[in-house]
């Protein structure tokens, strides 16, 4: 077997505490669908029949639960229960699994809905022998207003600075601006090695990985290592320019070098079979070289390359937030060829239901009632003159009549009373709207959910 | 006729003939496979006039032969080219349906006029043999026992424009559950029938991830091999014996399979999927053929383990033997030749004559070198920066700047792709410009390769057979403008970028072996040898 997939779901989405205070994330519905379908999808039509799922009890139960996940993910998911009250970081999940880890991984986060080719992740990987190879996309702008969302988007999340070579695949230098002080430091052996070098900012990390065998074993070998996003990849992208790997000191004095070279020595993980001496004959046969300008052979001599594959064009978002999520709402639907009225839902004929709507199954719609450019979740009763632009409404909500909603989110389980009028809102999960209220602008969460000063 | 007297007979008895009925129906497919395969090759006999009893004679019993053998599961690969593999049964199924209605022309005639002429070209056999031979360049073979003739059928890869061929391998590459790659892009029209790739659409991007079908370290070559992260007939070679070790490695004998069998079998799929990325080289077809006479020859009561292990020291002991060895003796030999104040010139990057100068010049020689190089490989680059890494002084021009250099040179020594067996010589494109120049200039012309390069295929032309690469490849940009970048739109606008060339034996005066120095004329005494020590 070639490649293992880790589907990783159990994180609790920081970012968007309001919607994901009641619903785990990779439960969260997103064109009908819950979340964590998306990425099971893609590796599921790329061939893969096997997945490891690492995910808290509530989505395993929903994942053996779920209709549309039994059906439709033909794969074998080996789902594996981790604490939520742990607080696992992504790495420490894959030393949890280590056990179950025979070959090289591709890690995924539920979060991510994409149709990339992911050939061209996994190419880059098998073709160079890459330790890591991973995903990054243009950031698109978010162009629908976010409800709850005073006054115009701040300049938003720190910044990500990734460099690459000249061929645009090479990973080089990866930084977040939250990590660094003054000013961007980069050290000399990288300009000497690649004087020509691309910075990138406006890139957006898909979370996508391929990693090899012997990271994993690095992982449980460094205990200090919890997120492969925040420590373990740049912690890699460092080290392919590192002295200590590139020419192999056999003696050294200090302890701690001694300590830094067994874990380099476990990250290297020369394939210790008597075969490696046939690969380099055959890439010391070989006219090829990566780069030219300088003396050295293909690679510069470096056993550890990070490669990166960006996006151009097509679909690529992480949904961790708010904005992320209606956005993601808003194109998914325009993927899939499912009918936008689910056969199972009851629509009255006098009822408008725009063609970029979505409606789920065991809906109820009754008279009169107008929804444009909008998804409507499972089991949601709408009654009459009951007017829906632009919005998102999950499952079981009830939306009694006269109601108006604007550009709003509103989540499981919620009701709004009659006549309620409702802009740009997000209303939480299970919450009661009066009627006759009038909200804009307004995050309608449970006093259990404010924060506490 | 037969068949009538089939059905005369099974108007009497009705249950004993229909089963023959039915095995007559069987043998007349199988008749009128050959029937219209005899009818291409009287076509073919019509245009070759001399070779036409030949084929006749070798075809029927050798048809016999393959028939006999179908239930078989593998043939033991002593026919030559490896493209000779298919299996009867497998004939297009467009085929059956038209022959189905011929073998009414009657197997009995058939077979007493084969017979018939088996018989008078037999006593005339020896007398045509020496004609057909002295019409080929080459000496005249001693005996013909010695080498097999053959059928040789066109491989697939030089009838890209015939439509049946094209449908057989796709066929086949269904059957064995790999990806056909498609052409792109406009063909010049005297190669549109060569294969032509774009390095946009790896062979990858049909097959699932987890790869199941081919073993993932053959999938990391024919990529390496497709995007030219593995260039060079040596380490293509090398590369490929080391994927083997794995497949071996990993290989386990199913129940009921004989390791000898089954694992030639599964190595087919393998080298259709490399076929498929790039097409082999002669020193890989060399391999291959190696390899799967060693897997046939395991004896039966071998053990697995055993078996691998014997097989890993077999993979070892050929590259030590016919790539590492041989460079060393090579380079003994070309040492010899190289003299105090030489001025050497060599033409892209050949791993061998690059082994050999660094060799002579940690020999204390003194000479220096001029490096020639050609778009759009542009290998020069990396032949010039491992022997000034050396310490060797060198030159860089570009091909159309040899005739001004020439007057300097003392030597060119040329590598090689592979030896043809009348004494040509198939290199990288622009190689035989090099030689022709050089031939004007009076330098002599040293070309070194290892015996395991040399084919027993002929050509006389670089059109025949050659290999098209990426014609995107031609595309630069200069001063921020790219002029070719839309050349498809254009209708009358065809790219061509040819990888490889021949040049004829009298302009080479030398060719440097691990068996010795011969004339480019005894390549095909040291392939009659190979194939006797063989």
């Amino acid at each position: 077997m070639e490649l293992q997939a880790v589907l990783m779901a159990a994180g609790g989405g920081s970012r968007m505490m309001d919607l994901t205070y009641n619903t785990p994330k990779p439960l969260l519905p997103v064109g009908n669908r819950p979340l964590i379908w998306y990425p099971l999808n893609l590796l599921e039509k790329v061939g893969f029949e096997e997945v490891i799922v690492i995910t808290t009890k509530e989505v395993q139960k929903a994942l053996s639960t779920d209709q549309r996940l039994k059906t439709d993910v033909k794969m074998r998911l080996d789902v594996v229960c981790i604490q939520e009250e742990a607080d696992m970081g992504t790495a420490d999940a894959l030393r949890h699994i280590q056990q179950k880890i025979k070959t090289d991984i591709l890690v995924v986060s539920c979060d991510l809905i994409t149709d990339v080719a992911l050939h061209e992740v996994v190419d880059l990987f098998r073709a160079h022998s890459a330790t890591l190879s991973m995903l990054m996309s243009k950031v698109h702008e978010f162009t629908e207003t976010v409800p709850g969302q005073k006054g115009k988007k701040k300049a938003g999340e720190q910044r990500d600075f990734v460099g690459v070579d000249v061929t645009g695949k090479r990973l080089l230098f990866m930084a977040n601006e939250a990590d660094l002080d003054e000013g961007l430091v980069l050290r000399k052996s990288i300009m000497r090695k690649h004087p020509r070098m691309l910075i990138k900012t406006g890139l957006l990390d898909a979370h996508l990985y391929c990693l090899k065998r012997s990271v994993v074993d690095f992982l449980v070998h460094n205990k200090s290592v919890t997120s492969i996003r925040g420590e373990l990849v740049p912690y890699l992208v460092r080290k392919q320019f590192s002295k200590t790997l590139n020419s192999q000191n056999a003696t050294e004095d200090s302890e701690r070098n001694q300590k830094q070279q067994d874990a380099h020595h476990n990250l290297e993980l020369l394939s210790t079979s008597k075969d490696e001496a046939l690969l380099q004959l055959a890439r010391e046969r070989s006219c090829w070289n990566d780069h030219r300008g300088d003396m050295s052979e293909a690679y510069h001599g470096g056993k550890l390359r990070c490669y990166v594959h960006i996006m151009e064009e097509g679909m690529c978002y992480r949904v961790n937030t708010l904005a992320a999520y209606i956005e993601a709402n808003r194109v998914v639907p325009k993927l899939f060829e499912d009918p936008p009225i689910h056969p199972a839902a009851v629509v009255s004929e006098r009822s408008l239901v725009g063609s970029d709507s979505i409606i789920g199954q065991l809906c109820h719609i009754s008279d009169r009632t107008s929804i444009k450019r909008s998804n409507v979740g499972t089991s949601t009763i709408i009654k009459e003159k009951v007017k829906i632009t632009n919005s998102i409404i999950m499952n079981g909500v009830t939306i009694e009549e006269g109601c108006n909603i604007q550009g709003s989110v509103i989540c499981n389980n919620a009701v709004i009373g009659r006549g309620a009028d409702i802009k740009y809102c997000l209303v939480g999960s299970g919450q009661r709207v009066e009627p006759e209220a009038e909200r804009t602008n307004e995050v309608i969460v449970g006093s259990d959910q404010l924060m506490e000063i | 006729m037969a068949d009538s007297v089939g059905r005369q007979v099974d108007s009497i008895n009705h249950a004993t003939e229909e089963d023959e009925k039915k095995q007559e129906i069987i043998r007349a497919k199988g008749e009128g496979k050959e029937l219209t395969k005899e009818e291409k090759q009287r076509l073919r006999k019509e245009k070759k006039q001399h070779k036409k009893n030949k084929k006749d004679d070798r075809g029927p019993p050798e048809k016999e032969k393959e028939k006999a053998s179908v239930p078989a599961p593998s043939k033991p690969a002593t026919q030559s080219p490896a493209h000779k593999a298919p299996v009867p049964v497998n004939a297009s199924a467009s085929e059956s349906p038209v022959a189905a209605e011929k073998p009414a022309k009657s197997k009995a005639e058939l077979r007493a006029d084969r017979r018939a002429r088996q018989d008078s070209e037999r006593a005339s056999k020896p007398g045509k043999k020496e004609v057909g031979q002295q019409s080929t360049s080459s000496k005249p073979k001693a005996t013909p026992s010695e080498l097999q003739p053959v059928v040789k059928r066109l491989p697939e890869h030089v009838q890209v424009d015939d439509p049946a061929a094209l449908k057989k391998l796709a066929k086949k590459l269904e059957r064995q559950q790999v990806p056909l790659r498609s052409d792109y892009g406009y063909k010049v029209s005297l190669f549109s029938h060569l294969h032509q790739y774009s390095r946009k659409n790896p062979p990858t991007q049909q097959i699932s991830i987890p790869v199941t079908a081919i073993h993932p370290s053959i999938v990391r070559l024919g990529l390496q091999y497709s995007q030219g992260i593995i260039a060079g007939s040596n380490a293509r070679s090398v590369a490929l014996l080391h994927a083997f070790k794995q497949v071996i490695q990993d290989y386990s004998t199913p129940p009921n399979e004989e390791l000898s069998r089954d694992l030639v079998n599964k190595l087919s799929p393998y080298i259709s999927f490399l076929s498929q990325c790039r097409p082999l080289s002669a020193s890989m077809g060399n391999a291959i053929k190696y390899i799967k006479k060693e897997i046939s020859n395991i004896p039966n009561q071998c053990k697995e383990e055993e078996a691998k292990r014997r097989l890993q020291e077999c993979i070892d002991s050929y590259i030590n033997e016919k790539i590492i060895l041989a460079s060393q003796a090579i380079s003994k030999y070309a040492i010899e030749k190289i003299s105090d104040g030489d001025v050497i010139l060599v033409y892209g990057c050949s791993s061998l004559v690059n082994h050999i100068l660094c060799e002579a010049f940690e020999k204390q020689r003194k000479f220096r070198v001029i490096v020639v190089d050609s778009r759009p490989r542009l290998e020069g680059r990396e032949a010039l920066r491992r022997l000034v890494k050396k310490g060797i002084r060198c030159t860089y021009v570009l091909i159309s700047a040899l005739s001004y250099i020439l007057p300097e040179v003392s030597k060119v020594f040329l590598g090689a792709h592979a030896l043809l067996a009348n004494g040509y010589v198939m290199s990288r494109v622009g190689t035989s410009q090099i030689a022709l120049v050089a031939k004007a200039y009076n330098v002599p012309v040293l070309v070194c390769c290892e015996t395991y390069k040399f084919c027993e295929r002929v050509q006389t032309d670089s059109f025949v057979s050659n290999e098209l690469d990426d014609p995107d490849d031609l595309i630069v940009t200069r001063n921020g403008k790219t002029h070719l970048e839309n050349w498809q739109t254009v209708k009358s606008l065809g790219l061509l970028n040819l990888v490889y060339d021949v040049t004829p034996p009298d302009f080479v005066d030398l060719v440097i072996t691990d068996l010795g120095m011969i004339p480019c004329t005894s390549v095909p005494v040291v392939l009659r040898v190979k194939n006797v020590d063989q």
